[in-house]
């Protein structure tokens, strides 16, 4: 009775990467995004894809999720290819995926418990009471209880963020991505979103890619990084960013990460 | 120490299978003699496998009321997720509500943590919505209401519209010259191919139904009067109007129903143009130009589809069906049609344009939108041209 959607117990070993992305070229037809990108992920590692607006950050993530084709390259998951995977291989791939876009993106026909049910009823063989109870469960665990039956459009910016969270957690995934989590969040919002994807990574042990531009997150979650220059096209450094700020080779990378303000 | 064991797993685990087999999860309860009652967790609590259920444990409690303390602990513990979460919550609730203690013992952290952010922020209690049933008086009431508010909304829209148009006639309204070509365009030229072939088959089809009677007393010629008068009064009008409905007032309220949702109206209104005379003003103009001249062409088209019939299937001369068409028709029928055709025209813009600002900011909101918009432009078209048939007839035109 094996499972492909959950062939690893949640203790894997930590030294093997969850995530290659293996000499990944993005390209519209002739234009490319980024040329030979190539980093690991470990499990249970907090990742930020870090580069300047633009550089193509938001298109290598719709990549690892299999909303773009790699113009070149492979990405791996726990060492199966997933660009070379069929579209059966891919959808159970992808069912261990959890995906916050950047503006929530809820269907706005449906209510918050209507969302967050949708990936479970498709998913599992759950009764209807038993899904709301894990809908319930979701929505409190982003401090949402009681909202069940609001309609996107009723909700604020960061409220639908939340709301989108507890979709992308619904089926309790083994890889978050994330897009831009902090983009249009007040700062006290924004440090409390930081802390429920650290909180979700400990408790979970999922591992976590996030999309972001936001130093103060970035210094506060990740535990590694990649950095994209929209100079040269391709990725220049990565690893902590903490010691990236203060030793990396490259200028432009120290920059980034200090707002390209003198360090006193 | 330990006074009762009892064993409890999954509706569907089958005793016979060994641990491996997935047999999912199992719950262990030990009381003690202290008041304690253990709680052994082992295999695999997944959401696949289903939630349990505390049933068991609540028998225990309701058995014993001597249960001070309820303390879990890792059995053999394979795997979790939300399930085990879940559950251990609701057996916390069950204990709360008998007050004893409960405690996740030597559970894994993150179980522990998981249920703290669960009960972090409190049930918004005012939140939640239940159905309340209305009683029919008073359903009837909010109805009547909601169609005054919306009568008055649909009155309002169409006086800013006439006010936008005033601004216009002395050279204030501000739009840009291109938004209004491509309104021509689309509504016009565009529009061309459908008008074509609807209002073709138009003409032909009230000539066969008109050839059949007038036949039947050798009235075959009178077949270029029906289809003279019913093209230029009626049908060429209508069939462009409701054409036109579907494929342009759809498309406006699709078009300014998405501009709502952008906040894309906000910012015109922001940046002090009114979103009346930028967006509404073009496009109800370009339809009140182009519905006559898409009038006159399918006038045309109507009556070729007529003298089609007449020569082919009724052996009509040609120039004997153009004559008796000249003869049957008088200026005003033509001049009644045009100017149906230029109200029509303004009516199915103001609908899509009317439709499409008061759209909600949603993605379903467009569509009801879009919908709306031709279900209302039908109607006030059905119900002007009955008005018009009313007054001509009145008048003597």
């Amino acid at each position: 009775m094996s499972d492909p959607t959950r062939a690893e117990p949640r203790t894997a070993p930590r030294d093997s990467p969850r995530i290659e992305v293996d000499g990944l070229t993005m390209a519209f037809d002739d234009f490319v995004v980024q040329r030979d990108v190539s980093f690991q992920v470990p499990t249970g590692d907090i990742f930020v894809i870090m580069g300047a607006s633009g550089c193509g950050k938001s298109t290598l993530l719709k990549h690892m999720i299999g909303l773009v084709e790699p113009a070149a390259g492979d990405i791996l998951y726990d060492g199966k290819s997933f660009t070379a995977a069929d579209a059966e291989g891919r959808a159970v791939m992808s069912r261990r995926f959890g995906v916050l876009f950047q503006s929530g993106a809820l269907w706005s026909s449906m209510t918050l418990a209507e969302n967050v049910s949708v990936p479970l009823s498709q998913y599992t063989r759950l009764t209807r009471d038993e899904i709301a109870e894990l809908v319930s469960l979701k929505l409190a665990l982003v401090g949402l209880a009681g909202f069940e039956d609001y309609y996107p459009s009723e909700i604020s910016g960061g409220m639908r963020k939340r709301a989108g969270l507890a979709r992308a957690i619904a089926l309790d995934p083994d890889i978050l991505f994330f897009d831009e989590p902090s983009a249009g969040l007040d700062p006290l919002s924004s440090r409390r979103l930081d802390d429920l994807i650290l909180e979700l990574r400990d408790s979970l042990g999922a591992t976590v890619v996030i999309v972001s531009h936001e130093l103060a997150s970035i210094f506060a979650i990740a535990d590694n990084s990649v950095f994209l220059d929209a100079e040269s096209r391709t990725a220049i450094d990565g690893g902590d960013p903490k010691s990236l700020r203060d030793h990396s080779a490259h200028p432009a990378v120290r920059e980034f990460l200090t707002r390209g303000e003198p360090r006193t | 120490m330990t006074a009762a064991i009892r064993r409890n797993g999954t509706p569907g685990d089958d005793p016979g299978k060994g641990p491996g087999d997935g047999a999912a999860h199992a719950l262990e309860t030990r009381v003690g003699a202290d008041g304690r009652l253990t709680l052994a967790l082992s295999g695999d609590w997944r959401v696949r496998h289903g939630l349990a259920t505390t049933s068991a444990v609540d028998a225990v409690l309701d058995r014993d009321g001597s249960i001070r303390l309820v303390v879990c602990e890792d059995g053999g513990l394979r795997s979790w997720d939300s399930a085990l979460v879940g559950y251990l919550l609701r057996v916390k609730d069950l204990c709360a509500d008998r007050g004893i203690a409960f405690d996740t013992g030597n559970l894994p952290a993150g179980v522990a943590r998981l249920m703290a952010l669960a009960r972090a922020v409190p049930v918004k209690e005012d939140a939640a919505r239940g159905d309340t049933a209305r009683s029919l008086p008073e359903r009837l009431g909010q109805a009547v209401l909601d169609g005054w508010r919306e009568l008055d909304q649909a009155v309002s829209f169409l006086g800013e519209i006439v006010l936008g148009l005033g601004r216009m006639m002395v050279g204030r309204a501000r739009f840009r010259r291109v938004d209004f070509l491509m309104a021509v365009e689309d509504a016009g030229a565009r529009g061309l191919p459908i008008i074509t072939i609807v209002s073709l088959l138009v003409g032909l089809t009230v000539a066969f139904v008109g050839a059949i009677q007038l036949k039947q007393f050798g009235a075959d010629i009178y077949v270029a009067n029906l289809v003279g008068l019913a093209m230029t009064r009626e049908m060429a009008s209508l069939m462009t109007a409701i054409v036109l409905a579907g494929r342009t007032g759809a498309a406006y309220a699709a078009q300014l129903g998405t501009m709502q949702g952008n906040e894309e109206i906000d910012a015109l209104s922001t940046i002090g143009i009114s979103p009346i005379d930028f967006l509404v003003l073009p496009r109800v103009l370009a339809l009140a130009l182009m519905m006559p001249l898409l009038f006159v062409y399918s006038c045309f088209l109507g009556l070729l589809g007529g003298y089609i019939v007449g020569t082919s299937m009724l052996g009509l001369s040609g120039p004997a069906y153009v004559l008796q068409t000249q003869y049957a028709l008088t200026m005003n029928d033509f001049w009644v049609g045009f100017v149906k055709s230029i109200v029509f025209g303004m009516l199915v813009a103001y609908a899509g344009a009317y439709r499409g600002m008061r759209a909600g900011r949603s993605a379903q909101a467009v569509g009801v939108a879009a919908t709306s918009a031709v279900v209302t432009s039908i109607v006030l078209i059905i119900v002007v041209d009955a008005l018009f048939a009313v007054m001509t007839n009145l008048l003597g035109i």
